[in-house]
């Protein structure tokens, strides 16, 4: 079968893509499915970092699309992980250097090979976007519970329904339980109802993505942390399996929970 | 609300996040800003006074949405016509 091209993508800047796209990257692949996926941010990109795989690049997306290197030598092969393969972006180069067309000749030379094509958009709405959705079979809107990322979430949504791609599916990400139930912060409930779209997952925040960046190892393959738990029911999602969303009320520290059996929360 | 807000009357600001993303996302989906509806709503009260007789001060417009469709609802009262009742009688 061929592979499912999916793109993850925000409007706003900061919310957590490259985070997601590497976290789906590795869920799936740990799970056995053979993934590629493509930093499409091109002149400031990060996905190498974020999967620890910055040392191996050789060759770029860019390299690829002019023709100064076959596309398998510019797919670079995860450590950990031996079905799972990134294309970095061009570091030197702006976005203008790939076409939505050039995108979808890329993409229809690696779906033969793959389950999975992911795709890391580049935050706005201009040509690094478009680069991204172009090939997209189906595209995932990150979002975290603020005011900015809510109303850009919306933006790309009307885009994705105007450009006929679906209205994309919705990952609200950096989710702080505590917050939530204090009435400080937007709910996943608040946040479904202002956008309207389907829910495909809700990542806590959770320090160990930090941890994970910092070191270069995604916390989707962390067995102990919330977010990675996350990750991993969003990689099942996208495999077709129904996963229940994660209970996030019971996070909190040993105070809080006193707290809330007090009955002060 | 805990004892402390509700003792001060102060809205947590969950829900006034929501409530202003809520009017936000009406203006940018529409493209219309609430100047552009004022006009809107002139321009319809112009239109319909020309046909039928209205109690302009009490039109209501308002961009209602379902899921993510939105929707223009018009509440435009008419003026009871008295002349042709008291004809009938």
């Amino acid at each position: 079968m061929p592979a499912q091209v999916i793109t993850i993508t925000s409007g706003k800047g900061g919310v957590g893509k490259t985070t997601a796209t590497a976290n789906l990257a590795v869920a799936l692949a740990a799970e056995g499915s053979k993934v590629v996926c493509i930093d499409g941010d091109i002149g400031l990109r990060n996905l190498d970092v974020i999967l620890g795989l910055e040392n191996r690049i050789v060759y770029d997306i860019v390299d690829v699309i002019e023709g100064r290197c076959r596309l398998k030598q510019a797919m670079i092969r995860d450590k950990k992980l031996p079905n799972l393969y990134l294309i970095p972006a061009a570091q030197t180069r702006d976005k203008n250097a790939v076409s939505p067309s050039d995108m979808n000749r890329l993409i229809k030379d690696l779906r033969p090979d793959f389950d999975f094509v992911l795709i890391d958009s580049p935050a706005g709405i201009e040509r690094g976007f478009r680069n991204a959705i172009a090939a997209a079979d189906r595209v995932i809107v990150v979002t975290n519970p603020e005011v900015s990322a809510v109303r850009d979430a919306d933006r790309v949504i009307g885009i994705l329904e105007a450009e006929d791609k679906g209205p994309g599916a919705l990952i609200i990400n950096r989710l702080n339980p505590i917050l939530v139930k204090k009435n400080d912060m937007l709910s996943a409930d608040d946040v479904l109802d202002l956008l309207a779209v389907e829910l495909i997952g809700i990542v806590p925040e959770d320090e160990n993505v930090i941890i994970g960046s910092n070191r270069g190892a995604p916390v989707a393959s962390d067995p102990k942390s919330k977010a990675g738990q996350a990750f991993r029911n969003i990689a099942k999602r996208l495999k077709g399996e129904t996963v229940p969303f994660l209970d996030l009320e019971s996070t909190g520290s040993l105070w809080e929970r006193i707290q809330r059996l007090a009955g002060r929360k | 609300m805990n004892f402390f807000d509700r003792l001060f009357g102060k809205t947590k600001s969950a829900d006034s996040a929501k409530e202003r993303l809520q009017l936000v996302l009406i203006h940018d989906r529409t493209d219309l800003t609430p100047a552009e509806l004022d006009a809107l709503r002139d321009d319809l009260i112009a239109t319909i006074s020309r046909h039928v007789a209205i109690d302009a001060q009490a039109v209501q417009i308002d961009v209602e949405h379902d899921g993510r469709s939105q929707r223009l609802i018009a509440d435009i009262p008419l003026k009871a016509a008295r002349r042709r009742t008291r004809k009938i009688k």
